[in-house]
């Protein structure tokens, strides 16, 4: 059986009480491009952990090029040419791209030689794989695709034979991603096996030869990628049918309930993170911002949330100058009283506290509201209380309202916050990345309820790296790229690709 | 294992199991340290617990040092809970001795206990606030890191107060450098004279009203820490800042408050030992007590029923340690310090040294 490059046989683990990994068998074929697709929490991350060493598995075989292998630690998955590309690049970024790559083998104590042979080796492997990566660059200053060339580079210098690429795609445009999928291509064509995991089922249709599917930590599926369909991936992924597709009627918008004019940030060092922003948000209606992360859409969402101060520029909320109004309290708090309600992107640096039980995350941003605390203290009863309906309400599992949030899953995690965020009945919501790392299921439910609020007469500003989750959910669509807004079209005339032009457009990279 | 990583041990274990095996370490290691030295180390541990709690008088002590303890324990857990390890304790509590000792020259003479004693607490929060201010500001808005800034106020306070005692408040005439004794109407009652006001007799100690203070003290700490608006803003600037700010939290205010707050409640640790003990202000007689505190909130878990407890735990620990370098020559102040150094390091330091054995134990036995 020299025809398979890894092959996994009743692999299990567990962490305490919770089966990561139940029983996992998978054959990934050699020279082949094999998809793990799975929900978040399904245990893709867990079943490559274990095949890159950083777990050890409770029971199973690992079988590498046909022969059983213990994988203690990563040094040793590496010598059987096993290598990870990780979703957060392990790079030094104040480093070369060569000084990267030497970066625990460099051979010798003298660097002289090493970094020589190194050289050669690596315009070698530049040329063979068409990488196109210079290696005196400073791989601070690359952009994110290209710093992901280099962690594959990093993993092909060490002889990896099977590359294990964990979410590549998050971070990038489409039309970078395409290029990615070149070079995996490439990679195939070279003898290499690539395993990637993803949880979009569009890269597994598009380039994968054979896809394992994963949910709730087991296997439930080893097919081939040309004897299935989208809405069947998904079936398996979730374990029931879902409907992929937002369904949302048409809507005349309303007055205008948020709008920014000639806005500018410029930070500390003088770089500016935000040009001349002008847009508006009416009542029912979704403005949803596409752009590859960091060109400026979560400073756009902190400064409209006042967590940030513009350096130039207008804010009108319903007619009213935010600007000129008096703070006596910060203006996050300010804001918030006046109805702006705030989603923030990463749920768990600022959207929750993840050592507090979910009743107290329930009022996070709503401590010093009356409904919340009439006296110096707090009622627990009465919190309590207010967090069962909204589990109610939002259907938050396990259905414990004294439960610390950060054991919740990302799914759940997310409805807390959106739950409290839109029991306070805002006017206006401002919502950053609503699914990420948020399943299937729980992706449903979370459009359903922006489509919601947003038939009920609510604005909605809606940010996210999602295309398709942009696509389907906004009335209207402007695009960022380099803090500026490149362009704008309605959303039933978007396509993926016109959007990635624009995505494209300001990035200096 | 890494520090302030959640244990997987069943909460009870953490708080019980945990600490017994850490306590047992340290008296082991001492037993060890003690035998070398030439001594019996049961023998001395026995006179060491009859020390602190065999007859009434230990007990007494035991619990006047406990109610330092418990200050200066809850002042490091209030600032804890804020993200800040205040180590500054121990000068707060010194200048804090300042405040009472201006209040009780200024005011002595002409106001009744009634309201002297009020005012002298108020002086020495707020002057062990004040102290804590310094550090708090510049943590708060210039970013100067907290552990530095109250280690250096530490310093600043030996020097300050060594002058102040020295050349400007010391009793005319007198060779010690002490102030004059305080008046009988800024003296906190005695416990013995609390007791015997409803016919209970103990013998006389230097235990004194600020005993029940430190209790009361612990159960506002856990309301105000656990139940009201203020507490819930403090734990979360302490446990996600950036949550705070997006919660519309005036960060920097809460932090600075809760250094105040810190600072005030060292400052009570003085009035137990000036206007409950000594009745005068001497040079260094905080004598450490801010330093214990530090281990007190970390054994004690940043709670105030364990701050209680490991307080009870180092107030023992003093007393039964001063009985034994009476009873036993070979055993000096400095081997009492290095017995109370190895719980520390044990209980604090190293509070997390049994738990990955213990863990695999639980582990199996499921």
């Amino acid at each position: 059986m020299t025809d398979l490059a890894i092959e996994l046989i009743g692999i299990c683990k567990s962490f305490g009480a919770v089966a990561a990994n139940r029983d996992i068998e998978m054959k990934v074929a050699k020279g082949s491009i094999h998809g793990i697709i799975g929900e978040n929490g399904a245990g893709k991350s867990t079943l490559m952990s274990i095949l890159y060493g950083y777990y050890q598995a409770d029971a199973g075989t690992i079988r590498v090029n046909g022969k059983d292998t213990h994988i203690r630690n990563s040094q040793e998955a590496i010598r059987l040419g096993i290598g990870m590309v990780h979703q957060h690049f392990m790079l030094v970024d104040t480093f070369t791209v060569l000084e990267n790559i030497i970066l625990g083998a460099e051979g010798g104590l003298v660097l002289k030689h090493g970094v020589k042979q190194a050289r050669a080796h690596l315009k070698e492997l530049n040329k063979e794989y068409g990488l196109e990566v210079d290696p005196d660059a400073v791989v601070g200053k690359l952009g994110v695709g290209l710093q992901q060339r280099v962690e594959i580079l990093k993993a092909l210098y060490r002889g990896a034979d099977v590359l294990i690429l964990d979410e590549p795609t998050a971070v990038l445009t489409p039309q970078e991603a395409d290029h990615l999928f070149r070079i995996l291509r490439t990679l195939k064509e070279q003898g290499k096996t690539v395993i990637l995991i993803t949880h979009k089922l569009r890269e597994v249709l598009d380039i994968t030869d054979n896809v394992s599917v994963m949910r709730g930590g087991q296997m439930v599926g080893n097919v081939r990628t040309c004897d299935v369909d989208r809405a069947g991936l998904a079936d398996l992924m979730v374990g029931r049918k879902v409907n992929l597709q937002v369904d949302k009627a048409q809507r005349e918008p309303g007055e205008v309930v948020l709008s920014v004019k000639d806005l500018n940030l410029v930070d500390r060092r003088n770089v500016k993170l935000l040009k001349d922003i002008n847009l508006q948000v009416r009542a029912g209606e979704i403005v949803g911002i596409a752009g590859v992360a960091g060109n400026g859409q979560s400073e756009l969402l902190e400064v409209l949330a006042g967590m940030q101060q513009p350096s130039t520029g207008e804010i009108f909320y319903k007619g009213q100058n935010l600007g000129t109004l008096k703070y006596r309290q910060p203006k996050a708090a300010v804001l918030r009283k006046l109805g702006i309600a705030h989603v923030p992107e990463d749920r768990s640096r600022e959207g929750l506290v993840k050592a507090f039980p979910n009743y107290e995350n329930a009022i996070l941003g709503y401590q010093c509201d009356r409904s919340v605390c009439k006296g110096p203290l707090y009622s627990r009863k009465a919190l309590v209380a207010r967090m069962n309906q909204l589990i109610k309400q939002f259907d938050i599992r396990p259905d414990n309202p004294m439960l610390r949030v950060g054991l919740l899953s990302g799914g759940n995690q997310q409805k807390v916050v959106l739950a409290r965020e839109i029991h306070a009945n805002p006017d206006l919501l401002l919502i950053g990345q609503p699914t990420r790392g948020v399943d299937i299921g729980a992706i449903e439910f979370i459009h359903r309820r922006l489509v919601e609020l947003r038939d009920a007469g609510k604005a909605i500003l809606l940010v996210s790296v999602e295309l398709e989750e942009i696509m389907s959910l906004s009335d209207r669509i402007l695009v960022m790229a380099g803090g500026q807004i490149t362009g704008e079209m309605a959303g039933k005339d978007a396509t993926a690709p016109a959007l990635g032009l624009l995505m494209g457009g300001g990035d200096k990279h | 294992m890494k520090f302030g990583q959640p244990s997987t041990l069943p909460r009870w274990a953490q708080l019980t199991i945990l600490p017994a095996l850490n306590l047992l370490a340290a008296l082991l290691v001492t037993g060890v340290v003690t035998w070398v030295i030439g001594e019996n180390p049961l023998e001395c541990l026995k006179i060491l617990v009859h020390g602190a709690l065999g007859y009434g008088e230990g007990i007494g002590y035991t619990l006047f040092y406990t109610t330092d303890f418990i200050f200066t324990g809850l002042a490091v857990a209030a600032a804890f809970h804020a993200g800040l390890f205040n180590i500054g304790g121990e000068g707060q509590a010194y200048l804090a001795g300042l405040g009472i000792t201006l209040t009780v020259f200024a005011f002595d003479k002409v106001l009744p206990f009634w309201i002297l004693m009020p005012l002298c607490m108020l002086a020495a929060m707020a002057f062990g606030a004040a102290w804590a201010y310094i550090p708090a500001w510049l943590q708060a808005r210039r970013g100067s890191h907290i552990v530095v800034t109250t280690i250096m106020f530490n310093f600043i306070s030996y020097s300050l107060m060594l002058y102040l005692i020295g050349h400007q408040l010391i009793e005319p005439g007198s060779q010690n450098p002490t102030t004059r004794e305080f008046g009988q109407n800024a003296w906190m009652p005695a416990m013995q004279n609390i007791l015997a006001g409803i016919g209970i007799s103990i013998p006389s100690t230097p235990l004194n009203g600020t005993f029940f203070l430190a209790l009361i003290a612990c159960v506002l700490f856990y309301l105000v820490v656990w139940h009201s608006r203020w507490g819930y803003e403090l734990r979360t600037v302490g446990t996600n800042e950036h949550a705070a700010r997006y919660a519309g939290m005036n960060v920097t205010k809460i932090i600075i408050l809760a250094m105040c707050a810190s600072g005030a409640l060292s400052g009570l640790a003085s009035v137990n030992e000036l206007l409950g003990s000594t009745h005068r202000m001497n040079v260094l007689f905080t004598n450490g007590i801010g330093f214990v505190g530090v281990a007190v909130a970390l054994m004690g878990r940043n709670h105030p029923v364990g701050i209680i407890l490991s307080a009870l735990l180092f107030g023992a620990l003093t007393q039964g340690g001063l009985d034994l370098s009476f009873a036993k020559p070979m055993i000096t102040r400095e081997m009492v310090l290095l017995i109370e150094g190895l719980v520390i390091l044990f209980c604090g330091g190293l509070e997390n040294l049994f738990e990955p054995i213990l863990a695999s134990f639980f582990k199996r036995g499921k």
